[in-house]
């Protein structure tokens, strides 16, 4: 059930919110979109949906285009879109009836997947509440369950943990990962936590456009600048700007190097190496040489946060 | 189109809209008005004309129309705009005019079941003297109609906007409209008197309303009806421009 998405572009009027994205998503993966507030990503769910047309471009889930085949997508897709809307005078179980019904479902398996939503996610004790009762970790849950109530091929989660508490959205994490793991799943966060915690892959947007596409592993190595190391040792010396520093520049593939203080006869140097060198060994090679007690020494990895900001800021 | 899963897709949405009239207050709240203001007036004609018929109900009742039908309709599409669900809605496999269709059908049915308890006067009128069935059978049916028409303009009224408030007043006021068309005859030219006249819902009510019900009447409900449906649903897709 995979989904490909070919040169789309939306105008709201003059502005534009998505500019010429294209990606595919492929059957059983999880794929986050990652981006920060403004930068299409809820336009483009809103695309994939059918919620709008695009104002250029193509979806196809499944081999069905949006525009010609919109009624067979939509009946593949789960939808939970941003902020979670709900109609808060329904109970629970009205809910999840009338959004199986809605996609049509025939009674029995309405009767399954009723019973089997509640069960996966653990709204037995409030399935005769009224939603507008419910807590926000409640409701998203409910949210979940209406979106995978005729159990979708393909789940478009629009900021599915966004205004949760940490243990809600571990919960809710954990609960996409589960049903996730037989389906297809978009899902979008500005949260980058969330995304190495559930997503096979990342696809980065940013001002309508896409940045990056890859999994998190490879964007880390694919934007990784310079090598950070961070060391700290003890040495009695006078000035440690003339005793030590530059016997630390004068190691090889060295870029740069930072004093971080002292105290108590101990020093701290961030060390900036070439990309893609590894010089701890030296850098230990020449402590014992210089009779330095080497009392840390770190190699700092670049986080799919650095990446980010890299890639997003203005 | 598949017409059995449309009639399936608009019943439910029937279902859930008619449920949330009689979860909240909104049902009681309408036909307790409703019957109230239609029996006050009711019983006062019946005891100070002395004559055994429907016939100042049936002048009441569209004004308490003007007032009671946008009050149902206002929040049909508009609360949904507001509160998001919509998205909700139409990202499901339904097409626009299954939902335009139920929700109208749910505020018609809302209103033909009050319409249905105030038989209550018709049984106590009966039983007191001779009642003429014509008149009456034509009225209830021409009020449903006039209810029908009133409902379909609540309900583009309310694809307008997200806000209920607008939605009220808008419905209202293009109700009133249709409802004054023919009481201002005296100031329109000549040549014009014969179309405004036509156009108004009270001349083919009260035409109905005598017990004859000519085609020309229903077919001028029916159309005006389908023809503000129709823009409902062209509102409704204005998310798609």
């Amino acid at each position: 059930m995979a989904i490909t998405v070919r040169n789309l572009t939306k105008y709201y009027g003059q502005e534009r919110a998505i500019d010429n994205i294209s990606f595919d998503v492929k059957t059983g993966e999880i794929v986050g979109f990652l981006g920060p507030n403004g930068a299409g990503k809820t336009t483009t769910m809103k695309i994939i949906t059918c919620y709008m047309p695009p104002s250029a471009g193509t979806v196809e889930v499944d081999g069905y285009n949006i525009a010609d085949h919109s009624l067979e997508v939509r009946r593949k897709i789960g939808y939970l879109p941003e902020l979670n809307p709900l109609y808060l005078d329904m109970n629970v179980v009205e809910y999840l009836e009338y959004a199986a019904r809605l996609h049509g479902i025939d009674k029995a398996t309405l009767k399954r997947q009723l019973a089997s939503m509640i069960e996966v996610c653990g709204l037995k004790e409030v399935r005769h509440k009224d939603i507008g009762e419910l807590s926000k970790g409640y409701k998203q849950r409910v949210g979940l369950a209406q979106a995978m109530i005729h159990d979708p091929e393909v789940l478009i989660l629009d900021e599915p943990t966004s205004g949760l508490d940490p243990n809600q959205i571990v919960e809710i994490r954990n609960l996409i990962r589960q049903l996730g793991r037989a389906k297809t799943v978009v899902l979008s966060t500005h949260i980058l936590s969330e995304v190495q915690a559930t997503c096979d892959r990342v696809v980065i947007v940013n001002e309508g456009a896409i940045v990056a596409d890859g999994t998190p592993g490879q964007l880390q190595q694919e934007f990784r600048g310079s090598e950070l190391i961070v060391i700290e040792l003890k040495a009695q010396v006078a000035n440690p700007m003339v005793d030590i520093f530059p016997k630390l520049q004068a190691l090889s593939n060295i870029e740069s190097v930072e004093y971080g203080g002292g105290e108590n006869g101990a020093h701290r140097f961030s060390l900036f190496a070439a990309k893609g060198s590894d010089i701890r060994e030296e850098v230990f090679r020449q402590a014992v040489q210089e009779r330095w007690v080497l009392l840390e020494l770190t190699r700092k990895a670049t986080s799919l946060e650095e990446v980010f900001h890299k890639l997003t800021k203005v | 189109m598949d017409f059995r899963k449309s009639m399936t897709n608009i019943g439910t949405i029937f279902q859930k809209e008619l449920r949330s009239y009689f979860n909240s207050a909104v049902a009681y709240v309408v036909i307790v008005v409703f019957l109230a203001i239609v029996g006050w007036f009711h019983a006062n004609a019946l005891f100070l004309a002395n004559t055994a018929s429907l016939r100042l109900m049936f002048e009441l009742v569209p004004i308490v129309f003007l007032f009671i039908v946008p009050a149902i309709t206002m929040r049909l599409l508009s609360e949904e705009k507001k509160s998001g669900t919509i998205e909700l809605l139409t990202t499901k496999p339904l097409i626009d005019v299954e939902i335009v269709l139920g929700k109208f059908l749910a505020a018609w049915a809302l209103i033909g079941v009050t319409l249905l308890l105030t038989l209550v006067y018709y049984f106590t009128i009966a039983a007191l003297g001779d009642i003429d069935n014509g008149p009456v059978v034509g009225g209830y049916f021409g009020l449903l109609l006039m209810a029908g028409v009133y409902v379909a303009i609540g309900v583009l009224a309310s694809s307008l906007t997200d806000n209920q408030v607008i939605a009220f007043i808008v419905g209202f006021v293009f109700v009133f409209l249709f409802f004054m068309l023919d009481k201002v005859l005296l100031y329109v030219p000549e040549g014009l008197t014969s179309i405004i006249e036509f156009l108004s819902v009270d001349y083919h009510f009260s035409n109905i309303a005598r017990g004859v019900v000519d085609s020309r009447d229903v077919l001028y409900f029916l159309s005006l009806l389908g023809f503000t449906l129709y823009l409902s649903v062209l509102s409704l897709e204005r998310r798609k421009w």
